[in-house]
């Protein structure tokens, strides 16, 4: 396949976009009223649910209950109408299993496990709209969720994908189309206030020259997610709080 | 047979929220540092980094001398002593039995917490223990009172009141634990023709209103499902759970007060309308003003 250049002389990605700038990330949460947290999050066409369940009593074999901390179970599945193709996805498969083990791996870190022995929490994400990205939209709606729940989390887990283009011009938040056209792809789940990263996941090799620079454009776009995301908390806290009145006790200002 | 469906696109939702007055006060969100001075303690929702007391959930910080906590907008039932919970039994153990109440782990009523038929000086022997299934089954649905909160955080239950007990004949309507205001009492007999016992839980029991002198007959397990609710009752129990359902859409706090003002705004709709998300806000509004104009006076 011949190769599409995927930034324009003029510096302009496919969709329009500029190599650092992300897509337009849109979120609400609290969508349902019967999970504990919930939230939706539209990143670019990208779109994502994420339900959470929790902390609770283990369910099924009381012998998975750990006696230190709580058990975080993740579960990712797509919609079948989530791609170009109609196709009916199972939840056991390869590829589902394997992105709820990283999930799994990116919210353990950042949950405080240790605050709920015992107890088990579980986040599901549904991929409705597939383009691009989709373990990260599903790490951030999860996120949300988790905020949305009450859960303890020491910050917000953000990720964001980074691309090479034209062999040394890194791209930020990656889309589907981008992703195809063959670039290295590589996703970063962070902690962005601490710098700390929860996962990290190469597609294809890069060479080690331009390593620094692409996981730089990452973490700067996780960064960026962060700000938009701790905005919506803020707003989707203060709206839920004055409706409430503030709740059953009157705080107290330091 | 026709059918009222009503089915609206994304863009059509109404927004539910409701604007309250009181000033909006400083907001934490995880990872936001409250404080770096030193002599104070981390309470709930806070944890320490590097010498810097820091928020683990987005909320409204409390105070209480050094102590301080975090609290969340939302989050699972904290179990208090003295709490009036709702929670339907999972597990018949040896001598107990396993309650869940929405909080973070199941809560446990024991056998000795409970009142059985003949007496309160009963003594407990094997034959009471062979009997609890008959006593309370899986599924079943108790108030009780939190006795105590052991060191894992699950709770102790005990319904060693007449008040307390199993609950047969209504409609349990579940909403997030802070939702509910704390309240002296938390039975009421509302003058509309129907009892409420709002858990601290979450879990809001809506029956027919029992007479005192039949009240008092029951043990606490008697369990009458002959006897059927007239219509008007159960048509009051309807409209008092749509009223809950939309106050809890809307994020009001529930009280017995707001409850019935909610209850009396709602006259003028079906109780099937209530289902529907226009007459839900409309309900509210006039809820809330009417809170409002009480606060006032």
């Amino acid at each position: 396949m011949a190769r599409m250049d995927l930034i324009s002389f003029k510096g302009l990605r496919l969709d329009g976009r500029r190599a650092n700038e992300l897509r337009q990330i849109r979120c609400k949460m609290g969508v349902f009223s019967q999970p504990d947290g919930s939230a939706y999050l539209e990143q670019g066409n990208t779109k994502v649910l994420a339900a959470v369940y929790g902390p609770h009593e283990i369910r099924g074999s009381r012998s998975k209950a750990l006696h230190d901390k709580a058990l975080v179970n993740c579960q990712y599945s797509m919609a079948t109408f989530s791609t170009g193709e109609r196709k009916r996805r199972p939840r056991g498969d390869r590829k589902s299993q394997e992105m709820s083990m990283h999930l799994r791996q990116a919210f353990q870190a950042a949950i405080r496990v240790e605050v709920y022995p015992r107890s088990q929490i579980d986040i599901f994400v549904e991929v409705l709209q597939a383009d691009g990205g989709n373990y990260c939209a599903c790490v951030n709606a999860a996120t949300l969720a988790l905020v949305d729940a009450g859960i303890p989390m020491t910050e917000y887990v953000v990720a964001c994908t980074a691309s090479l283009a034209n062999g040394d011009v890194p791209l930020v938040d990656v889309s589907n189309l981008e992703e195809n056209s063959g670039g290295p792809n590589l996703t970063v789940a962070a902690l962005p206030l601490s710098g700390q990263v929860a996962l990290m996941e190469m597609s294809q090799r890069f060479h080690l020259d331009h390593l620094p620079k692409v996981v730089e454009c990452a973490l700067q776009g996780c960064r960026d997610i962060h700000q938009i995301l701790d905005q919506a908390v803020r707003r989707h806290t203060e709206m839920s709080g004055s409706a409430l009145g503030w709740g059953n006790r009157a705080q107290v200002d330091l | 047979m026709t059918q009222n469906v009503h089915i609206r696109l994304a863009s059509q939702r109404i927004d539910n929220t409701i604007v309250g007055t009181s000033e909006v006060p400083r907001l934490y969100t995880p990872g936001e540092i409250i404080t770096c001075r030193s002599g104070f303690m981390r309470g709930h929702g806070t944890y320490m980094e590097e010498d810097a007391l820091t928020a683990s959930v987005a909320g409204v910080v409390e105070q209480v001398n050094k102590l301080i906590s975090v609290r969340p907008i939302k989050n699972r039932y904290n179990g208090e002593i003295g709490d009036v919970v709702v929670g339907r039994i999972t597990e018949v153990q040896q001598k107990r039995w396993k309650v869940d109440t929405n909080s973070r782990l199941d809560s446990v009523l024991l056998l000795s917490s409970v009142n059985l038929p003949g007496g309160e000086l009963r003594r407990r022997g094997t034959e009471d223990e062979q009997m609890m299934r008959k006593y309370l089954q899986e599924g079943d649905l108790i108030s009780a009172e939190v006795q105590k909160i052991y060191d894992d955080g699950s709770l102790s239950l005990y319904t060693r009141s007449l008040k307390y007990g199993k609950l047969c004949q209504g409609v349990l309507v579940k909403v997030f634990p802070s939702l509910v205001k704390r309240r002296k009492t938390h039975f009421h007999n509302l003058p509309c023709g129907a009892s409420m016992i709002l858990g601290n839980n979450g879990f809001i029991w809506i029956c027919p209103t029992v007479s005192e002198d039949e009240e008092n007959g029951l043990g606490g397990f008697t369990e009458n499902l002959l006897e059927v609710v007239p219509r008007t009752d159960r048509e009051v129990i309807a409209r008092l759970r749509n009223c809950i359902l939309a106050l809890a859409n809307c994020k009001m706090m529930l009280c017995d007060t707001s409850i019935l003002y909610a209850f009396e705004e709602s006259q003028k709709y079906e109780v099937l309308e209530l289902l529907r998300p226009e007459p839900m806000l409309d309900v509210c509004v006039l809820t809330q003003q009417r809170l409002y104009m009480q606060e006032d006076e």
